[in-house]
C-alpha cells in the first residue's frame, strides 16, 4: 500500500480497459448535454466549466432542463444536488482505499462516479484505487470532450437514445450486480434497494429514491460481515436478517 | 448571467459531496461492523441505479425501450456473455425497439 514506484501498475490500464465501452456512451451523452446547454443559452465556457466541475450527467441534465423550462435557480440547484447526494456515501465507501496527500484523495473523489466506482469494486467492500483512477479519468475525458463537441454544435451523432445508449448504463450495473451477489445478505440488500427505489420514484423528487435505497445497506449492521469472527454478538447466531 | 450562479453552486456542491468522504476518511481503516455495511452498499445502490435507469423518467415510472434493452441484457448475462457484449446487446435491443415503436 505504501510503495512509491513510478511504473504504471496494471490496475490503471485495467480500469481504462473496463471503462472503454462506457466511455463511448458517456461521450455521446456529453455531446447531448452540450447541445442542450447551448440551446438553453449557456455559453461555451460556462458549459465546459459545468462538465469539468460537476461531472455528473444526470444532475447536469436535470439542472439545465429545470432552469431552461423556467424553473427557479433554487429548484435547479436542489434537483442537481439531490441527484448527486449519492456521492457522499459512494465517496465514503472508497475512502479507506485512497492513500496519499489530501489533494490527491480529493481529486480521486471527483472522478469517482457511478461507473468508475462500480468498475473498481472488488466485492466485500474492497475497492481498487488504481482501477478507480484509470476508469474515472477515461470517463472524465469522454464527458468533457463530448460536452465540448456538443456545445460547439456537433449534432451529427444523433440522439444517444436513438442508439440505445441509455440502456447501456443499467445493463452494465446489472452485469456487475450479478457478480456482487455472492450471499444471501447481498441478495436481500439488493432486493431491498431496488424495491425502495421503485416505490419512491413516483413519490419523491429524482435523486431521493437512490439515497433512500442506499439505507438498505444498513441491514449489514444486523450481522457482522462474513469474514469477521463472530464476537459476543447474539445476532450472529440468527438465521436471517 | 444566473447560469453562472447555477453552475458555480452545483459545481462546488458536487465537488464537496464527492470529496468529503475521501478527504475525511481517506486511508483510515474502518471498523468491521461498518465494513459489513459498506460491503452491502454496492449491491444496494446498484439495484437502485438499475431501477431508476430502467424505469424512471423524472418522477414517472415508464416502460419503454430501455426495458427491452434490459431484457436482452438479462439473456446475455444468463448466457455468460462478457460485460462488453452485455452492454452492446442492451443498447442494440433498445435502439431497435425504439426504432420500431
Amino acid at each position: 500500500m505504501k510503495e512509491k514506484r513510478r511504473t504504471l501498475p496494471a490496475g490503471y490500464a485495467e480500469g481504462v480497459r473496463r471503462a472503454a465501452p462506457l466511455a463511448v456512451a458517456v461521450f455521446a451523452f456529453g455531446v447531448a448535454f452540450g447541445l442542450l446547454a447551448r440551446a438553453a443559452g449557456f455559453s461555451v465556457f460556462v458549459t465546459l466549466v459545468f462538465s469539468a466541475t460537476t461531472f455528473a450527467g444526470s444532475a447536469q441534465f436535470a439542472a439545465v432542463s429545470v432552469w431552461s423550462s423556467g424553473g427557479s435557480l433554487v429548484a435547479a440547484v436542489v434537483a442537481a444536488l439531490l441527484l448527486n447526494a449519492r456521492y457522499a456515501p459512494i465517496g465514503a465507501s472508497v475512502a479507506p482505499w485512497l492513500t496519499g496527500p489530501w489533494w490527491r484523495r480529493l481529486l480521486i473523489g471527483q472522478i469517482t462516479v457511478d461507473e468508475s466506482w462500480v468498475i473498481s469494486n472488488e466485492g466485500g467492500g474492497r475497492f481498487d484505487p488504481r482501477k478507480l483512477a484509470g476508469a474515472g479519468l477515461l470517463l472524465y475525458a469522454a464527458w468533457l470532450v463530448g460536452t465540448a463537441i456538443g456545445v460547439a454544435g456537433g449534432g451529427f451523432l444523433g440522439k444517444p437514445e436513438d442508439l440505445g445508449l441509455d440502456a447501456a448504463f443499467p445493463a452494465l450495473f446489472l452485469a456487475l450486480l450479478v457478480g456482487q451477489v455472492h450471499d444471501r445478505r447481498a441478495l436481500v440488500a439488493a432486493l431491498l434497494g431496488g424495491a425502495i427505489a421503485l416505490v419512491l420514484v413516483p413519490l419523491t423528487p429524482a435523486g431521493v429514491p437512490i439515497i433512500a435505497a442506499s439505507l438498505g445497506c444498513l441491514i449489514g449492521l444486523r450481522r457482522p460481515a462474513p469474514p469477521a469472527t463472530p464476537e459476543d454478538d447474539p445476532a450472529a447466531e440468527d438465521g436471517l436478517p | 448571467m444566473t447560469e453562472w450562479l447555477l453552475v458555480a453552486i452545483v459545481g462546488l456542491g458536487t465537488v464537496a459531496l464527492k470529496g468529503v468522504g475521501p478527504l475525511v476518511l481517506g486511508g483510515r481503516r474502518v471498523p468491521d461492523r461498518l465494513t459489513g455495511v459498506v460491503s452491502l452498499l454496492a449491491p444496494t445502490l446498484l439495484a437502485a441505479l438499475i431501477v431508476t435507469n430502467t424505469f424512471a423518467t423524472g418522477t414517472a415510472l415508464v416502460i419503454d425501450a430501455r426495458v427491452a434493452g434490459m431484457a436482452a441484457a438479462v439473456v446475455a448475462i444468463v448466457l455468460r456473455a462478457p460485460i462488453l457484449v452485455v452492454i452492446v446487446v442492451a443498447a442494440v435491443a433498445a435502439a431497435v425497439t425504439r426504432a420500431l415503436t
